[in-house]
């Protein structure tokens, strides 16, 4: 027997003992309706669930190409600076940074498809379920227990397999969901700790940011340097006006003073 | 005759189209035994390309049983033997 029919068959097994408990079908439609119920609670839970982890994927991968670009910039100064070894050090980061771009957009992808596949099937159980509560109605106005037997059986089975497929759409989501969750909380614990760089085979993230910086503040401290030099050894104006304070300009009421003794001699002689 | 594509929803074939999916069923069944997941690979993608493009879909409010069901898009053997063996399916 083939693949194909084994599986089904497993399906209506499944479906058939589930209807050989029960002592009235009818009650069957009532009980089953109920767990329809909370099967698409459930499975619209999963794509909120999915959504979110998309969501946070999403965000992290924003922060990682933020870094990257943080790198690039970083290896660009570096140059123009000319050291080459920081330029180089910083690119071999940035690849490495990549590589957690691209992983993170394809787990994007893979939770995006599983997104769509799962409220494909939320809509699919949504008019199934609403479809079941008519016929469940239907069926037990209609027929008398011993005669609903056959319609029940059909029914039952037909919404059991989509119910079955739907819970697999659901773990399997729920599966990836969790993989999902804990790589992100990884990447977020890394990020936090500075140590993005650290797994990737590098020291902290921010030692390339330091060294470029030392180098600004040295440039300054240098450029101000040789501007004081210079100002000091040019003997410009500046040396002059100190040089001609306060002293001097005493002397000169002193100087318009000595009008006193030069007329002393002229009294003198006229005595 | 109905079949259901696991995650994807049910279609309904014209009979003379059961033949065609056996003869794609019987590799799918030979990759599934020899644990051959490219072979595995390979057998399903036919097998449900055959499918599609025999079958029509259900409506979304249809509720009926199908007569044969395949594993969906990117299943693994693994998958399959947990389908197989009961261990995967939730009750009705």
């Amino acid at each position: 027997m083939g693949v194909m029919r084994r599986v089904s068959t497993i399906f209506r097994a499944k479906a058939n003992k589930a209807l050989d408990k029960m002592e009235d079908p009818r009650e069957t439609l009532d009980y089953s309706y109920q767990t329809q119920l909370e099967l698409l609670q459930k499975v619209r839970r999963g794509v909120a669930d999915v959504a979110t982890s998309r969501k946070r994927v999403e965000l992290q991968m924003n922060q990682v190409q933020q870094q990257t670009d943080k790198l690039d910039r970083q290896a660009r100064d570096a140059l123009a600076a000319g050291r080459e070894d920081l330029a180089r050090e910083a690119l071999t980061r940035k690849s490495g940074v990549q590589g957690q771009v691209n992983d993170l957009r394809a787990q994007y992808e893979s939770l995006q498809g599983e997104e769509e596949k799962l409220t494909a099937a939320s809509q699919r159980l949504q008019a199934k379920v609403d479809a079941f509560r008519v016929k469940k109605e239907t069926i037990k106005a209609t027929y008398t227990a011993a005669e609903a037997t056959t319609r029940i059986n059909e029914v039952f089975t037909g919404i059991s397999e989509e119910m079955g497929d739907v819970g697999l759409a659901i773990q399997r989501a729920e599966d990836k969901t969790e993989q999902m969750k804990a790589r992100a909380g990884a990447i977020d614990e890394l990020m936090a700790s500075g140590a993005l760089s650290d797994a990737l085979g590098g020291p902290p993230p921010d030692d390339i940011q330091a060294e470029l910086d030392r180098m600004g503040a040295g440039h300054g401290v240098d450029a101000e340097l040789a501007k004081m030099k210079d100002e000091l050894s040019g003997g410009g104006e500046a040396p002059r006006q100190i040089a001609g304070g306060g002293p001097v300009s005493d002397a000169v009421p002193g100087n318009a003073n000595t009008s006193f003794p030069v007329q002393q001699p002229h009294t003198g002689e006229g005595q | 005759m109905i079949i259901r594509i696991m995650g994807e929803g049910q279609l309904r074939l014209p009979e003379g189209a059961l033949e065609e999916l056996n003869r794609l069923d019987v590799d799918l069944e030979s990759a599934v035994d020899k644990q051959d997941e490219a072979a595995f690979g390979v057998a399903l993608r036919a097998l449900l390309e055959a499918a599609r493009s025999l079958g029509e879909a259900l409506p979304q409010d249809a509720i009926e049983p199908s007569d044969l069901i395949l594993p969906g898009d990117g299943a693994t053997i693994e998958e399959v033997h947990e389908l197989l063996t009961d261990g995967g399916l939730i009750p009705g």
